[in-house]
């Protein structure tokens, strides 16, 4: 298997060092492999006859950016290679540059795995039809959850189950806030802060805090589960910002809690902090994500897990890498 | 469909029980729950049974008339208004005026009222929080009753968090 890596910032660099690391262990479940390309947005390296992922990693390190030696829409267009391991940034309005990476490579029969929500959002059908017309396939179980199951869970494991509503929580920095404000009863805008100093929410928190992050997150989850070709548009999302400690104080008292929560279901979508009851499985803590999911055969089935991080998103995209070598999951 | 409760008293040998149920399936009802009270046995002897059941509204008077009719007690018959609930938090700049209005545009709609309301207010100009409770007659109401309060405190820019 040769692997173009598209993206080289924490999860890209994640998945060089699992790649790296359990070489041994991943070549008994998807064969011998090799890393031809990885690009970053400033230039990237290649070799037909497969990088040494150390020193690619080692130069990134050192020189915050790859050499200039090759872009990544000449990966995409030209090279020769079965995988693309596509981990450039989300832009849920236009897709891009994922975008543009996903359909060059579908096109041209290249399978692709991706963390990256951009593309999925913008153009779901699109994309799945351009797989099935090439023959190619396009795994995304690491944009959804992070190392969280969920895309695979359903497909594979509740396969024959219809899924008939999803609801959960799908960003790690809002529950981080939230169940923080919980036990402090502080305000936001402190909490917040705090967030932002121990790396949990980015200086500009607006994706996470409005629920741009879950809302993308969940139109994915309902259409590739639930059938539905729903976009971002059709969400109904409110963000967490006006919450106040005398809200969770009030809620506390008649035993809720609250938490942002992300439902779809055949009537709507929407994104907005919810009344929780305390001792309710989505009543959790931290920067941790979970989704409930209800079925007509299994019933409701709750996983949870972390929904980001380095080396947990790779967690998601090897799955699906070993997912495209095994027959189970076609 | 409404739900109503009843207490019968019934004589402690067979087949008495189903002199109650018959009436409640001819008209169309369904029986929700039966408890016998055995510890409160009344001094002649017959033991109080509490049935739930859910009816149509216009069978609720003929349902009383049938079962007394074959003899039996009946102690107690109720309709019970709210059969379901549910809790919201309301959050805003929540004034008196603003507040009756939202409890009246429950309340006016028959079907479902508010049951319960706890407001804090915290230092003056900061946003208020409301913890109010609605009960409806049935889920479906409980639903529209719920889409009538978002809609009236999204006129008064209030924010309703909803259970989940
Ligand atoms: N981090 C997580 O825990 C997590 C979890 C789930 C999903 N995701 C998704 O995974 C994707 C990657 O996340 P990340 O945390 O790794 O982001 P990141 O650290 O910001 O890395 C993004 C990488 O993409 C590169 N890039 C930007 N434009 C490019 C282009 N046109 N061509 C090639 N590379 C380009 C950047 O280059 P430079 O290095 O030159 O800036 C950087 O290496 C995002 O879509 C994110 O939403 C992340």
């Amino acid at each position: 298997m040769r692997i173009a890596i598209v993206g080289f910032g924490s999860v890209g660099r994640g998945v060089a060092k699992v790649l790296i690391e359990k070489r041994s262990y991943l070549r008994n479940l998807i064969g011998d492999y090799r890393v031809v390309a990885v690009t970053d947005s400033k230039g990237g390296v290649y070799d037909e006859n497969g990088l040494d992922l150390r020193k690619v990693l080692e130069i990134k390190r050192r020189k915050g950016s790859l050499p200039e030696e090759i872009t990544s829409i000449e990966v995409v267009r030209d090279l020769d290679f079965d995988v693309c391991i596509e981990v450039t940034p989300t832009n849920v309005e236009s897709g891009e540059p994922g975008l543009t990476h996903i359909r060059e490579c579908l096109k041209r029969g290249i399978d692709v795995v991706t963390s990256n929500k951009g593309p999925l959002v913008v153009a779901f059908r699109e994309l799945m039809d351009l797989a099935e017309k090439n023959d190619a396939r396009l795994m995304f179980e690491a944009t959804v959850g992070g190392a969280m199951p969920v895309i695979k869970l359903a497909k594979v494991d509740l396969a024959g189950n219809e899924i008939i509503s999803v609801k959960g929580i799908l960003n790690g920095t809002c529950n981080y806030i939230l169940s923080r404000m919980e036990k402090e009863l502080l305000p936001y805008e402190m909490i917040l802060e705090e967030a932002k100093e121990l790396g949990i929410a980015e200086r500009d928190p607006t994706y996470d805090v409005e629920g741009i992050d879950a809302g993308a997150k969940l139109v994915i989850i309902a259409n590739a589960l639930m059938g539905l070709n729903a976009k971002f548009e059709d969400v109904e999302r409110v963000g967490i910002s006006d919450l106040t400690p005398e809200a969770f104080k009030v809620a506390l008292e008649n035993g809720y809690t609250i938490r942002l929560i992300a439902e779809a279901n055949r009537e709507y979508l929407r994104v907005s902090p919810r009344l929780i009851p305390l001792n309710h499985p989505l009543a959790i803590y931290g920067t941790l994500n979970a989704l409930e999911i209800e079925t007509d055969l299994a019933g409701e089935v709750f996983v949870i897990g972390k929904g980001a991080g380095s080396v947990e998103t790779a967690s998601a995209i090897i799955s699906d890498l070993i997912c495209l070598k095994s027959l189970r999951c076609s | 469909m409404i739900n109503l409760t009843m207490v019968v008293e019934l004589e402690d040998k067979p087949g008495q029980l189903i002199k109650v149920l018959e009436p409640i399936s001819k008209l169309g009802g369904n029986v929700v729950s039966v408890t016998h009270r055995r510890d409160e046995v009344t001094p002649l002897g017959r033991i109080p049974v509490r049935i739930a059941v859910q009816i149509d509204e216009s069978k609720m008077d003929r349902l009383l008339r049938e079962i007394e009719g074959r003899g039996i007690i009946v102690r107690s018959f109720n309709r019970v208004r709210h059969a379901v609930a549910t809790s919201l938090l309301l959050i805003g700049h929540i004034i008196h005026t603003d507040l009756r209005e939202t409890v009246d545009a429950i309340d006016k709609t028959g079907f479902a009222e508010v049951v319960e309301m706890r407001i804090v207010m915290p230092e003056l100009n900061k946003p208020s929080t409301a913890f109010i409770k609605v009960s409806a007659v049935n889920e479906e109401k409980l639903k529209e009753s719920v889409e009538i309060l978002k809609g009236v405190c999204k006129s008064k820019g209030i924010k309703v968090i909803e259970p989940l």
